[in-house]
């Protein structure tokens, strides 16, 4: 049937494949920008920097380091996180008290700051990463060529936005995170370091970020722009998404990557804004988010 | 839950010093001067309300007690420590307990996350069979969202949640207000026994009878000062006079 239309089913989910792929990230970094704005009620504007520097921790743990994807998975989220949580000890905390606006400033300069010093000294052309041994090559499934590493990056994704679920809505540092999201004095007035949750989170946003970085060095060029243009698709998942709910979060991610990945097929020249689009609709209909909460 | 614990002890030689004693505590919401140097002491095992119109600066006295407010001066000193300059995070340890006004039980968690939510910060808390004991209805509700409760049950679990931990000295913000009659009554049922237990009691309310049936005295408070201190059995004596004073 589709041949009718002169779509072969490769091309078909061969896109779709890349849909679901760019739908993981978007679900990952919605999340991270999710969780950072529910707790410290700053937009996160540094979120593609950290994503941009994931890539580059990996690649440059390779080039400088000698060490490869597993000990870079490990390694190069938890230096990004890092880093974040200096950011915000040493600035961002500091706006706290005043209009949330300055917050977000504060972190679009630093985003800006990030990847102009990258872009210094790697330029804007993009370095290579290579794909580990072990997820080379690729399977045809007959209706599609899948390659591991794709497959790899989807079921890692998948596991990080469940893990991260199950610690938000089923632990106690979990319960923790949303009382201090609701009501943060009281929280504190019980006892509770909100302050230092409030680091650990925004580390952990960035860790999440770091971490998309470094499952995407081996498919896109390890480069200082990669993040840009990701986290302005990742705001409006975000918007479409609300910021209700974590499980929201994720299932918007991966449902805008295929609604993508889909119209890629079918209308090409509308793909780069179809979720644009969709941020449009969902303001006029239901501004909260598909799964925000009604204030 | 015990009655004679760790610093029982020390309070008898602390006896003749208050348990909590306010000197000239002043509060201000932004530009707003709110409480104008208030102050007054509680002793150990008393119960002390205090009464007064709306916005007379009650609320805000509790909270000016936890360093809740944006901005605060004067003197509170508890157990000989001032806390004033403390940040709040290190006031719930000291083991002080804070029942909220609007309860603040949080939607986004179950009533047993709700119940577990406040770290113990003294040994001697009750534990958790104690509590449904006391307080039947949330133990059918435990895997209910927290904002799914009635307001007499959000109330229940507001005090149910800071008996677990352990503190003995209760910063209460009208517990009864907006609950029916049998639920109030349930309400002053636990803060009775609570004081035969030797807690001690800040008690903010605007319900007099409910205060007069457990409160040792009662300090008016009126335009951010301490009005008037009244002992219960004045308040007893002179109810209508005293509400129809507060009514105006």
């Amino acid at each position: 049937m589709l041949e009718l239309i002169g779509i072969s089913t490769y091309s078909l989910f061969g896109q779709l494949l890349v849909g679901l792929i760019n739908g993981a990230f978007y679900a990952i970094l919605s999340l991270g920008l999710a969780v950072i704005f529910g707790l410290l009620n700053i937009i996160n504007f540094t979120h593609g920097a950290q994503y941009m520097m994931g890539a580059f921790a990996a690649w440059m743990m390779l080039n400088y380091l000698g060490m490869g994807y597993w000990p870079a998975l490990v390694a190069g989220p938890v230096i990004v996180a890092l880093t974040g949580i200096a950011i915000e000890r040493s600035m961002i905390s500091k706006l706290y008290r005043v209009d949330h606006l300055y917050g977000l400033l504060l972190t679009f300069g630093i985003g800006l700051i990030i990847t102009g010093i990258f872009r210094n000294y790697y330029g804007s052309a993009g370095l290579p990463y290579p794909v580990p041994d072990v997820f080379q090559g690729g399977i045809d499934l007959g209706f599609m060529y899948l390659p591991v590493y794709r497959l790899w990056v989807i079921c890692a994704s998948a596991l990080i936005c469940l893990a991260t679920w199950l610690v938000i809505e089923k632990t106690k540092l979990g319960a923790y995170l949303r009382a201090a999201t609701e009501n943060p004095s009281l929280v504190e007035a019980f006892g509770i370091n909100v302050p230092r949750l409030m680091t650990l989170t925004y580390g952990f946003g960035a860790w999440l970020a770091a971490m998309a970085g470094v499952l995407a060095a081996p498919m896109y060029s390890v480069n200082p722009n990669m993040g840009i243009d990701l986290l302005i698709v990742v705001f409006a998942v975000v918007v479409i998404g609300g910021m209700g709910s974590i499980a929201g979060a994720i299932v918007t991610g991966f449902a805008l990557g295929l609604i993508e990945g889909l119209t890629k097929v079918f209308y090409p020249e509308a793909s780069s804004t179809v979720i644009f689009v969709v941020m449009a609709i969902v303001l006029l209909v239901r501004p909260a988010g598909l799964f925000g909460k009604v204030a | 839950m015990t009655t004679i614990d760790d610093y029982t002890e020390e309070a008898r030689q602390l006896d003749k010093e208050p348990a909590m004693s306010v000197e000239g505590l002043e509060a201000w919401y932004g530009e707003s001067h709110v409480l104008h140097g208030l102050s007054f002491d509680i002793r150990e095992g008393e119960v002390v309300s205090l009464l007064g119109r709306n916005g007379a600066g009650k609320t805000t006295t509790l909270k000016s007690l936890l360093g809740l407010v944006e901005k605060r001066k004067g003197s509170v000193v508890y157990r000989g420590q001032q806390l004033i300059g403390m940040p709040l995070r290190k006031i719930a340890p000291l083991g002080i307990g804070y029942v909220p006004e609007e309860r603040g039980i949080f939607s986004g968690l179950t009533v047993k996350e709700n119940l577990l939510l406040p770290p113990e910060v003294r040994p001697g808390g009750m534990s958790l069979d104690q509590i449904y004991e006391l307080f039947p209805n949330l133990r059918q509700r435990l895997s209910s969202q927290g904002s799914k409760l009635s307001g007499g049950e959000q109330q229940m679990l507001a005090i149910a949640r800071i008996l677990r931990t352990g503190a003995r000295f209760i910063l209460m913000d009208e517990p009864s207000e907006g609950l029916a009659p049998v639920i109030i009554e349930q309400i002053g049922e636990t803060v009775k026994r609570l004081k035969n237990e030797g807690f001690t009691i800040i008690l903010v309310e605007q319900n007099l009878q409910f205060a007069s049936d457990f409160a040792d005295r009662h300090y008016i408070i009126e335009q951010g000062t301490v009005a008037e201190e009244i002992s219960n059995s004045e308040l007893v004596n002179d109810m209508e006079k005293v509400r129809s004073y507060l009514s105006v």
